[in-house]
């Protein structure tokens, strides 16, 4: 191989992350469902022909896809190599959303485009976009009680959706025929094929530009000195073994915590994490598939270690030890749902934890931790027409080394907003009572957590029936550094002018609303960090005044201040 | 002729471009004055030889509520909202300052013990769910008042789809108030969003007495000179508005700066019989790039002007990256090249300035590459310590890379380009545009040093650097017009909105656009009034400026330009869904009298060759020939590699590329 000289290298770095930028922000601004659209729940990036290796991921896309997509396009080259998939041909478009082979949850469907060069696959453009709906038990897919996958929805093995540039309208009709609200997922399925379209045409002008063979060196190159950044990163740690565990509430079915335990060994430039401790797969969709607990651990520490650039040589110096029977490694038909949006913040968390023994300076306490995901599913009598409404929140994250930490953040593995109450009240019969900070849940530490939300929606007409998963419920995010958790999640409803709380605290499913109903949720503060005692007299009288903590509550968390 | 002064202030200098009774053009420069901008003002007329009393008018671009905002030197605001709804503004909508890494902080402009509740609700569609409590809303202003607030924002849910709330609460609270500092949020924003048009109203309320005080000041001290008339004030939307009506919608102002450069190289591209152009305005820390499209800049309401701060207001679409002259350049870890985002800022700055900067930048690169002369920076006092950039240079690039110094600096300036194609792409390519349809307009100080490189990295065959490019802000002021921008939200289907009811709205907007513009009679030759709509596809929730050449269109004709437009965007037909109308828009502009640019030409005697100097380009040393801009003849052709000098501008050559002064004065490079 020729060796490419550091300024081509950089160039073509910084072309490639274009390609991937244009393909992200293109998918969002076509695409209709909000949870693609306005929250960006979609990734877009370029894997190597033969192995999907990560070439490079837009720097605006899901970071829990970060993994993910690699392995899925792993498997796509397999499956291509031993016959079982028909080989790629120039226009085709592979849809596949099968959790098992290197996915998440069904939700989430990833559509691969092969790139040839002179009659020979140069690479792989691959995007991921969160559906609404994919089918089973629940709408939105979010069930609380599944048990085997096939209560989960539809599930795509990889098939060309497009063949030769033209829509299988086919396949398109198996897929609608098993989705709810289907009539809107032709636009998205447009916008997710057109981002793959942008970016090969972007790639071929750096193709031209540089020649393939001079771009297939330089992405060696960039591999190599990705790796290369990150064990620099690493030596920086004390040589050790940090250990830590978290806690998901429950898996929706059975009624206790499954517990992850952590080992983080940092030896010379090699950090190996070992979760083989963990509780044994669960009955109910709180199991995690393999790809997504990769991806769990690599997004922890792109988060820790912000300026690595992300490419396949990125990770190479973790090592993952696959945690074999544990729910952290499930197999088929085990019920995933709640892997990428629950399970995979509970992971990141334990590394969070773990490194913040070894490097407590450039760590941060427990955030909250959890998506938020509430469905709410009925049919309007005003409009005579069904609907899914997602509401998703954010929380408080965990105090750091220099400031406290940020109130209403996103979950750890998205960057997803929020949609506004003036949006969710003209699409949904529904009226927010209340959206709010969730006072006093901020845990108290000399940098304390931020806060959660707190909201309350009442339902206006006909009935519905909402579904919740959310974790957190039964522990706050934990503190770190002598810091007190957070403010554990708290969902409540209100039916009939009676109260109830979910047996499960955080998950449920099918719970029935009618006209006049509420529901309220509380979602968790972050973790505190350090002593709560160190913290500054001026901001304890300063959080007091603005309402966060009453003047008890302070005195008690924070000791005297007045 | 009338005497009309252009004035901006930048960061480190104030300019002024006057168009003296003979039809003249006089220019100054003078250092800006932090503290308070009117004294730099004022110091730039008489810089100009010009006396306050004899001008006719004065069109002035201010940063000042721009540094208000990033500095957080701020008005204390007080707000009055719907029960239970206080928190929106702090808890935004669920997001972190980095895509990676869980730090960072976010501060709302209001804090929380200002943010007061009061009962009262509308639904979706402007239905009263819970009546005001108007005693409320008396008592709560009152506490606020109380608390030492100079400024009320009134912000209620839905308060786009009926305002009567809001608009009583604003009477109640007016009443008792002692200043006109009181905004009500649909009345600057009338669209749906709660945050975004809370937070656009919080940044008014906060930015209002600052812009406020300074006008007056400013409006004194020119009176106590003699010039008692009103000025035109510089919007972010590219159009003025008249000093006394501009603090109302304050938030205008808060990007205006880059604005008036745009339009400036608007007015320039029509003089010169173009339409098209990305405008590319390097500065020290960072840098501008826009588009504009058939003669008009394209427009967004969706900028912020810091983490958690958007502003929704229609502004020109200016695009900024954090590189300019001080981005610092090194390895990281890896060894890898890098350049930014790390900036010496202008303290220390570049190693060139000698105020103890260390680490090599853009700046320093070009000064290594002889793209610029060391004898003629205009920041700097003392002679530049050449000797020490290179060293800088060697140690940190040029050795652990192997590569000789002038390797090192021209590694720096290509990876520096590289990256401002990104942007460039972002305005252009990711929305439908092809570069090569488009030429390069470079101005700032740096942007016509970089031009070239950089419309060859990118594909755009040709750059053109206007007769004054450190001058352009100033221009902007000069030939802006009038203008007010209007929005109402519908969002409705299209097919379930009655043709007449669009016709309606469109012709209620003209009439207010045209009652503020028509006011200026002196200044205004005619109005111009454009009508747009924004639309999308019922369940999208991003929308797409449609142009609508009449206010009485039919659906079909709407529905018709609406696919085209989207189509033009991302190649997709979507015929299975139906189009929703979200937002009718009305820009009434108020057209001054053309400003002809020939006026700002130098003598141009043509004895314009200065020598030559060394120039590194393309990997080997060149011996350039060095022009004097000013002296240049009109028609003049120089083949590049070859430096062009002006008092406040560098333009290099590269090898191959050659410039033409055309007829009214452009460098047009053919790269």
């Amino acid at each position: 191989m020729t060796e490419i000289d550091p300024l081509t290298l950089a160039v073509i770095q910084a072309g490639l992350q274009q390609v991937c930028n244009e393909m992200d922000i293109a998918f969002s601004r076509a695409a209709f469902s909000p949870v693609i659209a306005e929250a960006d729940d979609r990734s877009d990036g370029i894997y190597g022909a033969e192995d999907g290796a990560l070439i490079a991921q837009g720097e605006l896309g899901l970071p829990v896809f970060v993994g993910t997509m690699a392995h899925s396009a792993a498997h796509l080259a397999r499956l291509i190599c031993e016959g079982s998939v028909a080989p790629p041909e120039p226009g085709d478009i592979y849809i596949v959303n099968d959790p098992y082979l290197g996915g998440t949850h069904l939700m989430d469907v990833r559509f691969a485009r092969p790139v040839f060069v002179d009659g020979t696959l140069f690479c792989w453009l691959q995007n991921t976009g969160h559906w609404p709906d994919i089918g089973g038990m629940v709408p939105g897919g979010f069930s609380a009680h599944a048990t085997e996958v096939e209560q989960e929805g539809l599930r795509l093995p990889p098939v060309k959706l497009f063949k030769r540039g033209e829509l299988d309208r086919e396949i398109l009709a198996i897929i609608q025929s098993n989705i709810r609200v289907a009539e809107q997922r032709i636009g998205d399925i447009k916008a997710q094929a057109a981002a793959l379209l942008v970016g090969e045409s972007r790639l071929r002008e750096l193709i031209a530009r540089h020649g393939a063979a001079a771009l297939q060196a330089a992405i060696a190159g960039i591999r190599a000195r990705a790796a290369e950044r990150m064990r620099a990163e690493i030596r920086r740690i004390p040589d050790g073994v940090y250990t830590s565990e978290a806690f998901v509430d429950s898996d929706g079915v059975v009624n206790q915590p499954l517990r992850i335990a952590l080992t983080v060994a940092k030896r010379d430039e090699t950090l190996t994490f070992d979760l083989s401790g963990s509780s044994p797969p669960c009955q109910g969709p709180m199991n995690s598939v393999w790809a997504t607990t990769c991806s769990a651990i690599y997004l922890a520490v792109k988060h820790v270690f912000p300026h690595v650039p992300i490419n396949a040589g990125t990770f190479e110096p973790l090592e993952v030890i696959r945690p074999e029977g544990t729910f952290l490694d499930a197999r088929y038909p085990r019920p995933v749902s709640g892997c990428a949006a629950e399970v995979s913040q509970r992971i990141a968390e334990a590394v969070f934890l773990a490194l913040a023994q070894a490097i407590p300076e450039e760590l941060w306490a427990a955030p909250a931790g959890t998506s938020g995901n509430f469905a709410l599913g009925g049919v309007d009598p005003a409009r005579n027409t069904g609907y899914v409404m997602y509401q998703i929140t954010g929380g408080g994250y965990g105090g750091n080394a220099h400031d406290d930490g940020l109130t209403n953040g996103c979950s750890t593995i998205g960057i997803s907003k929020t949609a506004p109450v003036e949006v969710m009240e003209q699409y949904f019969p529904v009226l927010f009572r209340r959206f709010a900070i969730h006072e006093g849940s901020g845990g108290a530490g000399q940098r304390r957590g931020g806060f959660g939300v707190h909201y309350e929606v009442e339902l206006l007409r006909g009935e519905a029936k909402a579904s919740f998963v959310m974790d957190h419920g039964r522990f706050g995010p934990p503190g770190v550094l002598g810091g007190q958790p957070g403010a554990p999640n708290v969902v409540r409803l209100h039916r009939g002018g009676v109260t109830t709380v979910p047996e499960h605290l955080s998950k449920d499913q099918g719970l029935r609303l009618v006209a006049g109903d509420r529901v309220e949720v509380m979602t968790p503060g972050g973790g505190g960090y350090g002593d709560p005692l160190m913290r500054d007299r001026v901001m304890v009288a300063r959080d007091v005044t603005r309402g966060y903590y009453t003047a008890e509550q302070a005195e008690r968390l924070f000791g005297p201040f007045a | 002729m009338r005497r009309v002064a252009g004035i901006d202030v930048g960061g480190t200098f104030t300019d002024l471009l006057l168009q003296a009774a003979d039809g003249t053009v006089r220019l100054a420069k003078v250092p800006t004055t932090a503290a308070n901008q009117a004294d730099g003002v004022l110091a730039a007329i008489v810089a100009a030889g010009a006396e306050p009393a004899t001008l006719d008018l004065i069109i002035h671009g201010t940063t000042a509520t721009t540094n208000a905002v990033l500095e957080r030197k701020l008005a204390r605001v007080g707000l009055i909202t719907t029960a239970g709804f206080r928190d929106v503004l702090e808890l935004g909508r669920r997001t972190r300052p980095h895509p990676y890494g869980l730090t960072g902080t976010f501060e709302p402009l209001v804090p929380r013990e200002l943010r007061r509740e009061v009962a009262e609700r509308m639904d979706a569609r402007g239905q009263v769910l819970v009546p005001l409590d108007e005693a409320a809303v008396e008592q709560e202003a009152r506490a606020l008042l109380d608390a030492g607030c100079e400024a009320l924002v009134v912000h209620f849910l839905h308060a786009y789809a009926n305002p009567a709330h809001e608009r009583r609460a604003g009477e109640i609270a007016r009443a008792i108030w002692p200043s006109a500092y009181v905004t009500l949020g649909h009345e600057l924003l009338s669209e749906f969003r709660e945050y975004e048009r809370g937070t656009t109203a919080s940044v008014n309320a906060a930015v209002q007495p600052v812009l406020d005080r300074y006008l007056h000041r400013l409006q004194a001290k020119l009176a106590e000179a003699g010039h008692a008339r009103d000025l035109l004030v510089m919007n972010g939307n590219g159009g003025t508005v008249p000093a006394r009506l501009v603090a109302k919608d304050a938030a205008k102002t808060v990007m205006s700066g880059p604005a008036s450069g745009v339009m400036a190289a608007a007015a320039t591209l029509a003089q010169s019989g173009l339409s098209n152009a990305i405008t590319y305005d390097m500065g020290g820390t960072s840098t501008d790039v826009a588009l504009i499209a058939g003669g008009v800049p394209e427009v967004s309401a969706e900028l912020s002007i810091a983490y958690g701060l958007p502003i929704h207001l229609p502004m020109v679409d200016v695009r900024t990256v954090g590189a300019g002259g001080g981005s610092i350049a090194g390895l990281d870890r890896a060894g890898m090249l890098r350049v930014g985002p790390d900036s010496a800022g202008s303290q220390p700055g570049p190693i060139c300035y000698g105020r103890g900067g260390a680490r090599p930048t853009i700046t320093d690169a070009n000064l290594v590459l002889g793209r610029l002369d060391p004898a003629r920076l205009l920041a700097v006092q003392d002679a530049v310590p050449m000797q020490r950039i290179r060293d800088a240079f060697a140690r940190d690039i040029g050795d652990p890379l192997g590569l000789s110094v002038e390797q090192a600096a021209a590694a720096v300036i290509r990876l520096a380009n590289v990256h401002m194609t990104g942007a460039i792409r972002m305005v252009s390519l990711s929305k439908g545009h092809d570069p090569r349809d488009f030429v390069l307009f470079a101005f700032g100080g740096a942007g016509p040093l970089h031009a070239v490189a950089l419309a060859r990295e990118i594909g755009i065959p040709e750059v053109l650097v206007p007769a004054r490019p450190g001058l352009t802000n100033a221009l902007g002021c000069l030939v802006a017009d009038l203008r007010q921008d209007l929005v109402n939200t519908l969002n409705r289907g299209l097919d379930d909105i009655p043709e007449d009811e669009i016709a309606a709205v469109l012709a209620a907007q003209r009439e207010r656009g045209l009652a503020t513009v028509l006011a200026e009679k002196g200044e205004v030759e005619e109005a111009v009034v454009l009508h747009s709509a924004e639309m999308q596809f019922r369940g999208q929730t991003h929308l797409i400026r449609v142009a609508l050449p009449r206010a009485a269109m039919t659906r079909a004709e709407i529905q018709a330009a609406f696919e085209a437009a989207y189509f033009a965007r991302f190649q997709i037909r979507m015929p299975e869904i139906r189009a929703v109308l979200v937002n009718l828009n009305t820009s009434v502009i108020g057209r001054r009298r053309r400003f002809d640019l020939r006026a700002l030409l130098p003598p141009g005697d043509g004895d314009a060759l200065l020598g030559t100097r060394p120039l590194y380009a393309d990997g080997a040393w060149h011996e350039a020939q060095v022009w004097q801009r000013e002296r240049l003849a009109l028609g003049a052709r120089i083949a590049g590699p070859a430096i062009i000098q002006q008092a406040d501008a560098t333009t290099v050559l590269e090898p191959g590329s050659e410039a033409v002064v055309d007829p009214i004065g452009n460098l047009r490079v053919r790269v």
